[in-house]
This record gives structure tokens, C-alpha cells and sequence, in this order.
């Protein structure tokens, strides 16, 4: 067992892979020497070579595009979006394409790619660095969507999603990338896709939560145990296909549901759940189902004020926490 | 083939000898750029007659079609098609049947079981990738595909196939730079026609010609006469062993002519004129490829009624095999959208009992 930064843990998962299965190859931008804008990528082009790790015009349509024709012909692509903000140009090549390819051609084609990419907040990015993208593609039938909160996770889930033979989006939240550790074991492991996991039992409200707001909710718990208020924290770690089991035992079990997402509160993945939840637990609910997310304003704004307006912080959650838990 | 057996497989004419082929493969040729119009103009009078909703057609671009994509290794290279490619899957392997299946979408469909509009095909065995709506996608794949071909070390060629309409869509620029800078086994076809549905072609590119555009990328950029069938198949033998070759990509422009409106749906008289359209009938490449063979003695009257009659037949029994298939069952409508079911996607709720319940209310 080793303590790992959750961006060495990608970075290892990618570079076992590759090790393992000679028809995975990385494609984007400054993947190469570089080793990619965070470093995801660090030392692959040096071991794998030009034809394994493949520096990308910044042509983000092009990078997904043929990594479909790539999939198509038996190769298994990790696209790498520079940022999940800049994934937009290929939004007609995951939506139209990756996501529909198997079903359009009634099983005759599938498409085993994954599409890497940095996404959210907190980091100083502004409006194009910081946006969170999933409720555009959780929306869409076909793709798989993961959102790990751990290096353990993010590891493990990585290794799942390459070998997974339906496209996958991977987000991965930058502010995590440095600032999270924790323990990654040396060996073989995998994590499967579908399945959430309950990072702390409590008997009062449930958590619903992914990505950096699982850590963040996990603090706001602890903030509001000493008020006596018991919390169980749920991370979802695959959003499509998602875990409803999970989140409706939990749901049934404390009777109030809060789901804290960091994307824009209107129309945002959070809200799914929450229909959810509604329609499916509510002889047991004790009060309204409650979202925490980010305000409606079309990105993260820049200045410290500003972006600190933006993010929800544990602060933030466990005050959310307090609310409902008094309903 | 019948007819071409008949004629003896080795006899070769000076106009066969011309392009290294054999008379034999010129009637096959000629018999796939028949078969193309004639399962194509069923299409037609299906629609008329209410059988079928929607047809796209290849009309006038057969020529160009079989020309260019005969020097193909069939099943091993690939090609990523558009909705007017009909001649280019007969000549990559579908069957009349195939093509008709997918104008009935019949559970049986190959292309996609029902699932697509006609026109939109796709045969993995053949290496035909499945067609979408979106217009030029299926450049990057094909693109994808060539560099997978290229690191894998396959030896194959990928070709992708569209209108100078779709040419315009920036997923081309990206494809042709990119195949470009990496010398990929690479084929972009544009079938021009002049019209974008409704839009002339001085209306939606900046220069006469398709091709001018490959100088940008630092490839060849070949114009070929669409209705001379022999020319395509000359530029296309080229373009293929330039790609296996390992020199990388070329752009081939085919002119061509549209011979119906865009779609079932459209009503061509309306933007082009009379004169227009006379034009474009008189660069029909069926008669024009079909005097070519007689006048070099290749297609005999004898063989001409023998492959006209065998035509008939294999569109007769297409479209029969494909009235007679059932429709898809909509319990399977939910299956493919993923590789497995997921317990956390749940069907709706009429799933697998052949048709929506009717309301209940009140169920609990």
C-alpha cells in the first residue's frame, strides 16, 4: 500500500494499463513529452513511444472523432480534453457518434474509448476553467459517466473504464489532483462501474454526492455530528449507469435526502437524483428533497470573491445540512 | 457471376487492358452500377406507392461510386459511407437484400436492425461503418481507423465518402490536417453534385473545385469526371496504393450529378431549372458507362439482357424477402446501449409486454 496523490493514482492506472493491453493508446493535447497541462500523462510518450501517446492539433472534435475510428478498429483510446470546458467542440462526436454507434447499428459496432477529462472549480480558472460538464452527457443514453472522489477510485475505476467496451466519460476534478491523497495498493485492482459507496453511515440525513463535493460533505458531516445531527454520506462514483439502489436503501433508511453537486443547481445532474428519490421513496421521506449546488450564472467567475461566491464548501453543505435536518 | 463466366474470366479487351483489368471485372463493374439504379428506383416507386416512408438516393453518383471504390481490398479495407453510398456498399459487399431490408427497416435490417432511416448503412462483416445524420462525422472515424490501421500495422486503407455540402463541416479540416501531418492510408471522396439540398455549389464554397483544398493540407488533390467510371477507378488504384504505400492521404473530388431531388421529401423543380436538370440527365453514368462497354465489344446485347434480366430478379427478390420479414419487436427496442443490461437503468414500464400499458392510475 502506497499514499498516493490522486493524480499520480491516474497516472499509474493509465501507464498499467498500457503495460497491460497493447491496444490502449492516449491522444490529446501536449499529452506527450509534456505529460499533459497537469501531468496526467507524465513519462508515458518516454516509455510508450509516438504511436501510444499522440500529441493532437488542438482539435478537440478530431481527438474524440478518431478515437471512435480508433475503437473501431481495435484499439482501446484514452482521449485526453485538455479541459472539460473545452470538451464542447466534440459534443456532436460523443452525442451523435460514441454514444449511439452500438445502438444504431444494433450491436454491430461498439465503441471501447475513454474520454479523460479535468473538470470544475476552486482553482482559479474562471469561466472556461472551471466548468463542471456531466449533466450534458449523464443526459444521454449510452455513455457511461464517472466521477471518482479517491486516488483509490480514481485508479481503480480508470483501469474499469478502459477495459469497459462502451464509451466513457471520466471527469476528474482538478483541485483534487495535488491537494487529495490517500492509500493505493501496489497491485491488480479494479473498481466496478455502477456501484456507489457509502463513505459514512448516519441515521438522519443522506448525502448524495460525487467528485470533490464527497469530501466536502464528509467534513460538513463531521461539522454537524457534534450538533448532534447523523449523516450518511453517499458517493456516487458512477452517475450513469447510476446506483439506485444505494441511494434509495440509504434514502429509505434516514428519510431526507440532500444531493450536493457543484455544477449549476438548474436542470444539474443533482436534480435527477432528486426526481428520483421523489418518485421512488416517498412514502418514506421526512422532508423535502433538498439540492445544494452552484448558483445560476453561465460560469465560475474569476476574481477570489467572486469564485469563493460560486464554490459550495463544507460550510456551505453542513448549513444545508442544518436546514433540513430541522425540517 | 454468370454473365462474365460466360465470356471466360481471362478475355481482355484493349479497353480493359487500358486500366489492368479484365473484361470480366468491367462487367462487374457495369453490373453493380446497374444494380445500384435499379434497386435505387424501386426505392422510388416503393415510396410512391406507400410502402416505404422516406427514400434518399444515389442517383447519378453510381459511376463515380464503383469506380473509385473497386481497387478496395473488400473486407479488409474500410470506407465510412454517407446515405447516397448505395452503389458503394453493393461494391463493398451488401446484396440487394441488405440495401432493401434497410429501406423496410425489418427486424432482420443489417445496417441496424430497424433502427435507422433508410439510407443510413453499416455492415461491420464488410467493414462498413454504420451511417449517421450528422453529415461528416464519419471522416474522423474513418480517419481513426486508418491510424489504428497505421499502429496496428494492418495494411489497410480507410476511405470516407461524402457530398461537397458536407465537405464544409469543420470536422474535415480537422480530419484532413491531422491525417495529413501523420501520412495515414487515407481516402476522402467528395461526390459533388452541386446542390447542398437546395444550396448551388457557388453559394456554398468559396472555390470551383473540392479538391484546390487539399494544397492546404500538403496532399494530392484529384478531380475526376464522375460519369467516366474507368477514370474513377484510374484515380482511386492510384490514391490506394499511395495509402498502402505508407505516402499518406489524398482528397479525390468526383463530379457528378444528382439525378433526383435530395430526398423523398424534397421537390427539386422548385430551385433548379429546366435546362438545369437536363443538364444533369445528360451525365447520367449508367448509359454513358453502358455505350462504353458496347463500343469496345465488352458488353455484348446477349450479356446486356442476361445481366438487365438477373437485375430484375435480384431487386424482385429483395424487395419480396424484404415485404415478407417481420418488424422489429419493440420488447428489443431497449436492447444495445450499453454492452449489458443495468440494473439502475430501468426499462420502461411496458418493456418487454410488446406495446405501452394502457393508463392505469392510481397503480398503488
Amino acid at each position: 500500500m502506497a499514499i498516493r496523490t490522486f493524480i499520480e493514482a491516474i497516472r499509474d492506472g493509465l501507464a498499467e494499463e498500457m503495460r497491460r493491453d497493447a491496444s490502449v493508446v492516449l491522444l490529446g493535447e501536449d499529452v506527450g513529452k509534456k505529460g499533459g497541462v497537469f501531468l496526467a500523462t507524465d513519462g508515458l510518450w518516454a516509455e510508450f513511444g509516438d504511436d501510444r501517446v499522440i500529441d493532437t492539433p488542438l482539435t478537440e472534435s478530431m481527438i474524440v472523432g478518431a478515437s471512435i475510428g480508433a475503437a473501431l478498429n481495435g484499439l482501446r483510446p484514452v482521449a485526453e480534453i485538455q479541459f472539460a470546458d473545452f470538451i464542447h467542440p466534440a459534443f456532436n462526436q460523443i452525442v451523435s457518434e460514441a454514444a449511439r454507434m452500438r445502438y444504431r447499428s444494433n450491436n454491430g459496432f461498439t465503441v471501447p474509448m475513454v474520454i479523460r477529462a479535468p473538470y470544475g472549480g476552486g482553482v482559479h480558472g474562471a469561466l472556461y476553467h472551471s466548468q463542471s460538464v456531466e449533466a450534458f452527457f449523464t443526459h444521454v443514453p449510452g455513455l457511461k459517466v464517472v466521477v471518482p472522489s479517491t486516488p483509490y477510485d480514481a485508479k481503480g475505476l480508470l483501469r474499469t473504464a478502459i477495459r469497459d467496451d462502451d464509451p466513457v466519460l471520466f471527469f476528474e476534478h482538478k483541485k483534487m489532483y495535488r491537494s487529495v491523497r490517500g492509500d493505493v495498493p501496489d497491485g491488480e485492482y479494479t473498481v466496478p462501474l455502477g456501484l456507489a459507496s457509502v463513505r459514512r453511515p448516519g441515521r438522519q440525513v443522506t448525502i448524495v454526492s460525487y467528485g470533490l463535493m464527497t469530501p466536502y460533505s464528509l467534513e460538513a458531516a463531521e461539522r454537524v455530528a457534534g450538533e448532534g445531527i447523523d449523516v450518511e454520506v453517499i458517493d456516487l462514483r458512477t452517475l450513469r449507469p447510476l446506483d439506485r439502489d444505494t441511494v434509495l436503501t440509504s434514502v429509505r433508511k434516514t428519510g431526507k435526502c440532500l444531493v450536493a453537486y457543484e455544477d449549476n443547481r438548474f436542470g444539474g445532474y443533482g436534480a435527477e437524483i432528486a426526481a428520483i428519490v421523489a418518485e421512488e421513496a416517498f412514502d418514506y421521506l421526512d422532508g423535502p428533497v433538498s439540492r445544494i449546488a452552484g448558483p445560476d450564472v453561465p460560469g465560475v467567475p474569476y476574481n477570489h470573491a467572486l469564485e469563493d461566491w460560486f464554490m459550495l464548501n463544507p460550510l456551505k453543505i453542513a448549513d444545508a445540512i442544518r436546514k433540513l435536518a430541522a425540517y | 457471376m454468370t454473365v462474365s463466366d460466360r465470356s471466360g474470366d481471362a478475355a481482355t479487351s484493349p479497353l480493359a487492358a487500358s486500366v489492368g483489368l479484365t473484361d470480366a471485372d468491367l462487367l462487374a463493374m457495369y453490373r453493380t452500377v446497374a444494380l445500384a439504379r435499379a434497386v435505387d428506383e424501386r426505392m422510388w416507386i416503393l415510396n410512391r406507392a406507400g410502402r416505404i416512408p422516406f427514400v434518399i438516393s444515389g442517383q447519378g453518383h453510381e459511376g463515380a461510386q464503383v469506380g473509385l471504390t473497386w481497387p478496395l481490398r473488400r473486407g479488409h479495407d474500410w470506407i465510412a459511407p454517407f446515405y447516397r453510398s448505395i452503389a458503394t456498399c453493393l461494391t463493398f459487399g451488401m446484396t440487394a437484400r441488405d440495401l432493401m431490408l434497410a429501406q423496410y427497416a425489418k427486424g432482420v435490417d443489417p445496417s441496424s436492425g430497424g433502427r435507422q432511416m433508410p439510407g443510413h448503412y453499416g455492415h461491420p462483416r464488410h467493414h462498413i461503418v454504420s451511417v449517421s445524420s450528422p453529415v461528416a462525422t464519419q471522416i474522423l472515424h474513418a480517419v481513426g481507423i486508418a491510424l489504428a490501421a497505421k499502429i496496428r500495422g494492418l495494411d489497410q486503407v480507410a476511405v470516407a465518402i461524402m457530398g461537397e455540402g458536407s465537405s464544409n463541416q469543420g470536422d474535415v479540416h480537422e480530419a484532413l490536417n491531422f491525417a495529413a501531418i501523420h501520412r495515414l492510408p487515407f481516402l476522402f471522396i467528395v461526390e459533388n453534385n452541386g446542390y447542398a439540398i437546395s444550396v448551388p455549389a457557388e453559394k456554398e464554397l468559396s472555390v470551383r473545385d473540392v479538391a484546390a483544398r487539399a494544397s492546404g493540407y500538403g496532399i494530392p488533390g484529384v478531380i475526376v469526371d464522375g460519369t467516366d467510371v474507368l477514370a474513377c477507378y484510374r484515380a482511386g488504384t492510384e490514391a490506394v496504393a499511395r495509402a498502402r504505400a505508407g505516402d499518406g492521404p489524398t482528397l479525390i473530388e468526383a463530379k457528378v450529378s444528382r439525378l433526383t431531388a435530395h430526398s423523398s421529401d424534397d421537390q427539386q423543380t422548385k430551385y433548379r431549372s429546366a435546362d438545369d436538370l437536363a443538364e444533369g440527365k445528360a451525365h447520367d453514368p449508367l448509359p454513358i458507362f453502358r455505350a462504353q462497354l458496347r463500343e469496345a465489344g465488352v458488353l455484348t446485347e446477349a450479356a446486356e439482357a442476361a445481366i438487365a434480366a438477373e437485375i430484375r430478379d435480384a431487386v424482385d427478390d429483395a424487395t419480396d424477402h424484404a415485404e415478407a420479414e417481420p418488424d422489429p419487436d419493440p420488447a428489443g427496442a431497449i436492447d444495445w446501449v450499453y454492452g449489458e443490461h443495468w440494473p439502475g437503468e430501468t426499462p420502461p414500464p411496458w418493456h418487454g409486454q410488446g406495446g405501452p400499458a394502457a393508463p392505469t392510475g392510481g397503480q398503488h
